[in-house]
């Protein structure tokens, strides 16, 4: 059984048949019908994560019976939000098999799900700009060699060939002596992730319902029995929610606390340009990366704004400190019109690791704490939700991120895993 | 940060809202000795994190030092009140 298999494959031919019948003959991606009264499994959240666990349900577990609650849009929150950039280059063991199991799906992901995800593989630099800089990079390098993952180091002159527009002067306040790449790493297309799981997933018969929000939990017996909702009660076995910077207040809704805090995270492009700039690129001391889209802007983002928010608007004081990083590490960009400015609420743990497992009700599962990483995760964290929604149990990849963690005390400590973590 | 603008410090007035720096939830006392695993951990990672008027500790670290109390709307960022904070 393979994904999609109740579509039309979307295929070349495709495209021109289509061009010759005046695209009369596209369907729509996937159905929106009304929820039924009850179903196996309910996911809370539209997202990349929700969606991509609907669909591991289906095709891992056979488990098509399966309804996906959105209360915005598809793909609207932190999904539709980030700067794409998908990457395994993480300092634990427990990180490294997650996030990297992450990217190999992400590899394969535009031909399983038959939707191009417009996976760009051109590769993530990160700089360093003094000798301590570059000996924690080494410490990542080397604890990513020893798992495996493939990442190297770059010398001063590397990178300044790699990336003609940084300023190679040894007098800014961060000169580059060096760096770390990833080669694998990369950018895809957002919408067409979340689009392409939701497309795969209607496939198997999963029901998709957007502008519905879940308002309340009924709770029996210490179980959850369903979800309230403009449509009614539904009710279902097992629930799963992936709703990242609304999981406190899903959590409250079911009586339960998370060590979560919400705060902004904003994102940003420039006006577009001629090819430039060939990799993601980021300095954590600066505080700012960036790469260029395919439709050539360039694709900004920076540090979190420290103060709990669900405004989903950035601050133009944050705004301005990126943007000045940016420009100090290419000067060329200084002349540049931003086009677009965003914020996303994102929902951040005390280790910059995510939450994955059964939470204090039974059989309501948490996909939750990506924080500012979770659209890499995409592929990796539906199929940890679907298989502890399936099995009841976690999956081998999942089962260091339980919730259980803050009180053994057996965190996973991110802290200084990307720029924005921050 | 929050709004642009002036934020007031009961001590200081309206200052630029730059001046200030959130600094986590007011909460209970630590636990006794001896409190379960899952009560440390409550009392270390788990947060109000509310989604409306929520209550925070804030300093007003570039100016007077004070540490305050603020009830401020997470969505609007509006401080409905602020005021020292006391023991």
């Amino acid at each position: 059984m393979t994904a999609a298999r109740r579509k039309p494959r979307y295929s070349a031919l495709a495209l021109l048949r289509e061009g010759l019948r005046g695209q009369s003959g596209w369907g729509p991606a996937w159905r929106s019908p009304e929820p039924k009264r009850r179903y196996d499994a309910v996911i809370i959240g539209g997202g990349g994560h929700g969606l991509s666990a609907a669909y591991h349900l289906a095709k891992d577990h056979g488990v098509t019976n399966v309804l996906v609650i959105e209360k915005a849009w598809l793909g609207g929150g932190n999904t539709g939000r980030n700067t794409t950039i998908i990457r395994s280059n993480y300092f634990n063991r427990e990180s490294q098999d997650l996030y990297d199991a992450s990217l190999k799906l992400y590899e394969g992901l535009s031909r399983e799900l038959n939707y191009n995800i417009m996976f760009s593989q051109r590769g993530s630099i990160e700089l360093a700009h003094s000798a301590a800089d570059m000996e924690g990079l080494r410490r990542v390098v080397n604890a990513m060699q020893v798992s495996g993952i493939e990442s190297s180091l770059l010398s001063r002159d590397e990178v300044l060939a790699m990336v003609p527009l940084l300023d190679p002067s040894p007098n800014t306040r961060w000169p580059v002596v060096g760096a770390a790449i990833q080669r694998r790493a990369g950018v895809a297309r957002h919408d067409a992730v979340a689009w392409g799981y939701a497309r795969a997933a209607d496939g198997f018969g999963v029901d998709i319902v957007q502008s519905c929000a879940v308002s309340g939990f009924l709770i029996q017996g210490g179980r959850v029995k369903g979800v309230e909702t403009p449509f009614g009660l539904i009710e279902a076995d097992v629930f799963g929610m992936a709703v990242a910077g609304a999981s406190p207040e899903m959590a409250r809704l079911a009586g339960f606390k998370l060590p979560l805090l919400c705060m902004t995270l904003q994102a940003m492009v420039s006006e577009p340009l001629k090819p430039c700039l060939n990799h993601v690129v980021a300095s954590t001391p600066n505080g700012a990366y960036v790469s260029q889209s395919d439709k050539g802007e360039l694709v900004i983002g920076g540090g979190l704004e420290h103060v709990p928010s669900f405004a989903r608007r950035g601050d133009l004081r944050k705004t301005a400190e990126v943007l000045a990083s940016v420009v100090e590490m290419f000067p060329a960009f200084s002349t540049l019109k931003l086009m677009r400015q965003w914020g996303g609420t994102v929902d951040t743990s005390p280790d910059n690791s995510p939450i994955l497992g059964p939470s204090p009700v039974p059989n309501l599962y948490l996909n939750c704490g990506w924080g500012t990483g979770g659209f890499k995760a995409i592929p990796i964290g539906g199929k940890m939700l679907a298989h502890l929604m399936a099995t009841g149990k976690h999956h081998a990849l999942s089962a260091p991120f339980g919730l259980e963690r803050f009180a053994t005390g057996r965190l996973i400590d991110e802290a200084h895993a990307g720029v924005a973590h921050d | 940060m929050t709004n642009p603008g002036p934020m007031i410090c009961p001590f200081c007035g309206p200052r630029d809202a730059g001046e200030f720096r959130y600094g986590g939830d007011p909460k209970a006392a630590r636990p006794a000795f001896g409190s379960s695993d899952a009560e440390w951990a409550g009392y270390l990672y788990v947060r109000e994190n509310a989604r409306g008027v929520a209550k925070e500790y804030w300093v007003h670290s570039q100016g007077c030092g004070q540490w305050l109390i603020a009830e401020r709307d997470t969505v609007t960022h509006v401080i409905q009140r602020i005021s020292e904070a006391t023991a």
